[in-house]
């Protein structure tokens, strides 16, 4: 690592403040930060500490029957406080990483990561929730820009997702085997309106939602509707742990092992 | 019943209290007074020409103590080369200078080209930073087919070309081997990969450099399996420091798997620069530094072939292996593809004519060497599948065409150079087939197709030849050293005993075993028996651990060192006991006189050869001392039979182990609870092989897998609760505890398993492939399912 000032305020106007100084990096759980500071790939001259601001931590269910995750919660709590109210959810939190990256990684850090291969930003997309920051709120549908880009500023920061839970959902993972980040992973939402199937993984664009399999679903929620579908291989990551095509073949798969778990 | 203690005893290991609770000593947890720290700027390219290095900026950033470059080592040895190819035309092999810095070129990623000693790790890195360096690229040498070629770039100028050596062997068996393919009733044919593996042991290397200007005395403190070994080489041939100026310390070492038995040039440099700077110099590699510089395993690139006569039985073998030693020559890497993989060739069958050639080839990669099994899994993978193969082209079963053809009478002399003093092959395939469960497959393959998936059962057998070996005939064949081990079993006054072993302890539990050995012998509990080892200092010249030896050569040595110490304590008895010494009998820690009530304990004699008033001085000296050192007259040669059965999902192409089941012959066994563990680790790590890692670099020669990210190493979870079984034993008939070794065996014995089970889940899946390369990811499953 390289010298560096560490900020670790208490509220989120401290945070923002803090935020405005030069060359100023918000860290969350740090989980993908700390290594990157350690192989001196980043230079920040000063890290503002997000864990230490109560109004970002917890969970809470608000009028409209959303269930609000506090951008500092981390995994480890989704996975055990959500899981009465939205199962597929928990479910994911609890099978990021290991046991080690899920008390201290959070939902905020992940989501305004966009990792193309991270687990949340395909529950966020796929749930159709909000991103709420410091200075506004965010549609799922317009925050993810793409491989690591988002909608965020400088130096905004996400203070709360927002999911409306569906009537039921599924989250279906084949991990890559090194670093047991998804390979390619679907999360299926059904709502009374239609299904979200939102892709994680695959894409060189990071996460996605297939719209070809949610008009299949949102007519007929079952296997059977999505086990013709393909999807082109081209624009999808190909590396070390598979080709595009192998990864365009799991999304099929995967989509089709989601709805089937719902049946 | 089960011994509660001595030979064949499962003990608890005794060394685990300290590794489980943190009270190690691990040579990152050696810090010296005044010790600084060095970093070293890397190469971050594969092949270029070093124009200059420029540290004049970075000699003055803080904390700096010195920096040095290639130039401040043009009067040092070169790191060598412990092994000596003689290659098919009579010709030794080619042999680059192997610098402690890069000097002129740099020649694989990684490769050190300057090193900042600082006041702290941080400052010598921050430093580093500043050095400039000009560096003109050229194209990196990657494939080793394509490195041969005329005209290719050649990754070290003063050499003809980029190959080390083309070794055939046995070369006058050539024209008989062509002949008998000629004449064939058929013949099968196999080109295959044996991927580049990182050993990847749970520490990375350290090297602590020291200097007392006072006495003129270097010590080095380093993570190796054989500290005697980097004393010699080191000392004799890079640094010019006799052995008596230089101790070399190996501590406890966490895990080695081969890696850790080379010579390094942090070693040499953290030694150096202790003198340089006159003060301690420390490294510590980081996780990235052991990915991309400690020397890599297997790579290999074969084509097999098998001639069979009408009936089944194989008549001839050939192979064509193309080897890669990276940029330099690593301590033993030419003999890893030659003499450990040559040699293994006949496997366990009667094939009567064989005939190897192996290119080893230089590359713009980091040195290749052993790896747990070293050549030995690279012989049994290739025959193994080609034997597989041969009976999916005939129709016939792959275990009844291997009883068919294996060796039956001991000892036989194989057309590969050594001879197999016992086994019992058909033996541990009866067992095998018993603690597989083969009856029950096929309703455990409808089970699984029942739920969507393939299900596959594959065999294999291996030899392996460990204990390696007498040094008069490894010298015949190239080897810069002696093989031999050693002991000093050192009795003290009230009986208690320390051996000194030349052996050395990196996992495989010598503090508890070597104790079962001499408790046995002696008649006296376990914890009166203490093991050094590690510390030149204090421990005899011995050559170390590696090649599954240990015990065969190292506990051997200590035999013949306690049976001295009986022989003299004896003598030392029959005076006490004023009765003649033939009629002495040592049991349960007393001598007694045959046939009378008369006896004397072991303590009562061990205190008489140190307070020796009533001692026949005339006749003995005091005290009660031995050394011993051990040269065996053979390989010893462990086998077995491995079945894996694997379920494989054809939607995704990924593959689980369902079950996994080893027997094993390691002739006699000394703990059993630490062999099982032992072969457990080995499965670990051939079925991590198998499924899982893979080391790659792209065609500039930059390491893609060089981090756990993209390196898959096998966790709990990836692998099956295995049936291991050891009581097939045909003890060794050459050395003293009739042991044959087992620390390799998993490793070599379960790759092929593993891709035979996977092509015979395709196969019943409708797919036949023919092969399949290692490792057998989903990825590669699914785009063979396809193809």
């Amino acid at each position: 690592m390289y010298n560096f000032d560490v900020e670790k305020p208490t509220s989120i106007a401290d945070a923002v403040k803090a935020l405005g100084r030069e060359e100023a990096q918000p860290m969350s759980g740090g989980q993908t930060l700390i290594p990157t500071l350690k192989a001196r790939l980043a230079m920040p001259s000063v890290l503002v500490s997000l864990k230490g601001i109560a109004e970002m931590q917890g969970i809470c269910t608000d009028d409209a029957g959303r269930i609000c995750i506090g951008g500092g919660t981390v995994h480890a709590v989704v996975a055990k406080e959500a899981a009465a109210q939205y199962p597929a959810l928990a479910g994911l939190a609890a099978r990021i990483g290991d046991p080690a990256v899920r008390n201290r990684g959070t939902i905020g850090g992940s989501v305004a990561n966009n990792d193309p291969s991270a687990c949340y930003p395909a529950a966020v997309l796929a749930s159709g929730a909000t991103i709420v920051t410091n200075a506004r709120e965010i549609a799922a549908d317009d925050f993810f820009e793409g491989m690591f880009a988002t909608a965020l500023d400088e130096g905004e920061i996400i203070t709360e997702v927002k999911f409306p839970i569906p009537e039921k959902a599924h989250y279906e993972k084949f991990i890559q085997p090194a670093s047991r980040f998804p390979l390619v992973a679907v999360y299926v939402a059904k709502f009374a309106d239609g299904v979200r199937v939102a892709v994680t993984g695959a894409s060189e664009n990071g996460v996605f939602r297939w719209t070809e399999a949610e008009d299949a679903l949102s007519g007929n929620f079952s296997a059977d509707a999505v086990a013709g579908l393909k999807i082109d291989g081209s624009g999808m990551i190909g590396d070390l742990h598979g080709t595009g095509d192998y990864r365009a073949h799991l999304i099929g798969v995967m989509t089709k092992r989601a709805v089937a778990a719902l049946a | 019943m089960p011994k509660d203690g001595g030979i064949g005893a499962s003990s608890k290991r005794r060394e685990d209290i300290r590794f489980l609770t943190g009270e190690g000593n691990y040579t990152d947890d050696i810090n010296l007074h005044g010790q600084a720290y060095v970093f070293f700027l890397r190469s971050d390219i594969a092949h270029g020409i070093l124009n200059s290095v420029d540290t004049s900026a970075a000699e003055t950033m803080p904390g700096v103590v010195k920096i040095f470059t290639g130039a401040d080592f043009e009067a040092v040895g070169s790191i060598p080369c412990g092994w000596q190819i003689t290659d098919k035309h009579g010709e030794v092999m080619q042999e680059p200078r192997h610098p402690v810095l890069a000097h002129g070129k740099v020649r694989h990623v990684g490769e050190p080209i300057a090193a900042v000693v600082a006041e702290s790790l941080a400052e010598a890195r921050d430093a580093a930073e500043a050095i400039v360096l000009d560096i003109t690229d050229l194209p990196a040498v990657i494939n080793m087919k394509e490195a041969v070629k005329e005209g290719a770039t050649k990754v070290h100028d003063d050499l003809t070309s980029n190959l080390c050596y083309d070794w055939g062997f046995v070369e006058e068996n050539k024209g008989a081997v062509d002949k008998a393919f000629e004449e064939a009733h058929h013949v099968t044919t196999l080109e295959l990969v044996n991927n580049r593996l990182v050993a990847n042991p749970m520490e990375p290397r350290v090297a602590v450099g020291d200097y007392a200007r006072g006495t003129g005395d270097h010590t080095l403190y380093t993570t190796s399996q054989n500290p005697h070994v980097i004393r010699l080489l080191m000392g004799a041939f890079v640094l010019g420091i006799p052995e008596h100026k230089l101790r070399v310390v190996a501590p406890d070492v966490g895990g080695g798997f081969g890696t850790k038995i080379f010579h390094y040039q942090e070693e040499a440099f953290c030694t150096f620069a202790a003198k340089a700077c006159n003060r301690p110099v420390k490294w510590t590699s980081s996780r990235s530094e052991a990915f991309m510089l400690d020397a890599h395993g297997r790579d290999h690139v074969t084509k097999i072939q098998m001639a069979l006569d009408k009936d089944n039985n194989f008549t001839a073998l050939r192979t064509d292996t193309y080897a890669n030693m990276g940029a330099y020559l690593s301590t033993f890497a030419p003999s890893v593809p030659t003499w450990l993989h040559g040699t293994l060739m006949a496997g366990n069958y009667k094939t009567p004519l064989i005939y190897v050639n192996v290119k080893a080839v230089f590359t713009n990669t980091v040195p290749v060497d052993a790896y747990r099994g070293a050549g030995r899994p690279e012989a049994t993978y290739q025959l193994e599948r080609l034997v597989d193969k041969c009976a999916h082209e005939l129709g016939v079963d792959p275990i009844a065409l291997r009883r068919q053809n294996f060796i039956t009478e001991f000892p036989y002399a194989t057309p590969v150079a050594v001879e197999y003093d016992t086994g019992d092959y058909v033996a541990t395939m009866d067992k095998l087939e018993e603690i597989s469960d083969m009856a029950g497959f096929a309703a455990r393959r409808k089970a699984s197709e029942a739920k969507g998936k393939l299900r596959g059962f594959g065999v294999n057998c291996y030899i392996e030849a460990c204990g390696i070996a007498p040094s008069n005939l490894v010298g015949q064949l190239g080897a810069r050293a002696g093989l031999y081990e050693s002991a000093t079993v050192r009795v003290n006054a009230t009986g208690g005993l320390v051996v000194m072993t030349g052996s050395h302890s990196h996992g495989q539990g010598h503090e508890t075993s070597f104790p079962q050995v001499i408790a046995e012998m002696i008649g006296i509990p376990e914890d009166m028996i203490e093991i050094v080892h590690g510390d030149t200092a204090n421990t005899p010249m011995g050559m170390g651990t590696y090649g599954s030896r240990s015990l065969a050569v190292g506990g051997s040595a200590m035999v013949r060192a306690t049976e001295k110490i009986i022989a003299k304590a004896k003598k030392i008895a029959s005076h006490l006991l004023e009765a003649s010494e033939g009629d002495i009998e040592l049991k349960d820690g007393a001598f007694s006189v045959a046939g009378t009530d008369k006896s004397v304990a072991w303590g009562d004699v061990t205190l008489a050869a140190y307070v020796p008033h009533n001692y026949p001085l005339e006749d003995i000296e005091p005290g009660l001392e031995e050394t011993a050192f051990y040269d065996p007259s053979n390989f010893t040669y462990p086998s077995g039979a491995y079945a894996c059965e694997v379920e494989l999902d054809p939607e995704t192409g990924h593959v689980t182990i369902e079950r996994f089941s080893a027997a094993d012959d390691f002739g006699n066994i000394v703990n059993p609870m630490i062999v099982t563990g032992q072969v457990h680790g080995g499965l670990a790590q051939g079925i991590g092989q198998a499924l899982m890692e893979n080391c790659t670099y792209d065609s500039d020669g930059q390491l893609l897998s060089a981090s756990y990210m993209d390196y898959a190493m096998p966790r709990a979870s990836d692998l099956p609760f295995y049936t291991v079984d050891h009581s097939c034993q045909t003890p060794c008939t050459h050395n003293p505890l009739g042991v044959k070794g087992c620390g390799e065996a998993g490793a070599i014995g379960s790759p092929p398993a593993v891709v035979n089970a996977v092509l015979d889940a395709m196969r019943s899946g409708g797919k036949d492939v023919g092969h399949i390369d290692m490792p057998v990811t989903p990825a590669r499953v699914w785009a063979a399912m396809n193809s």
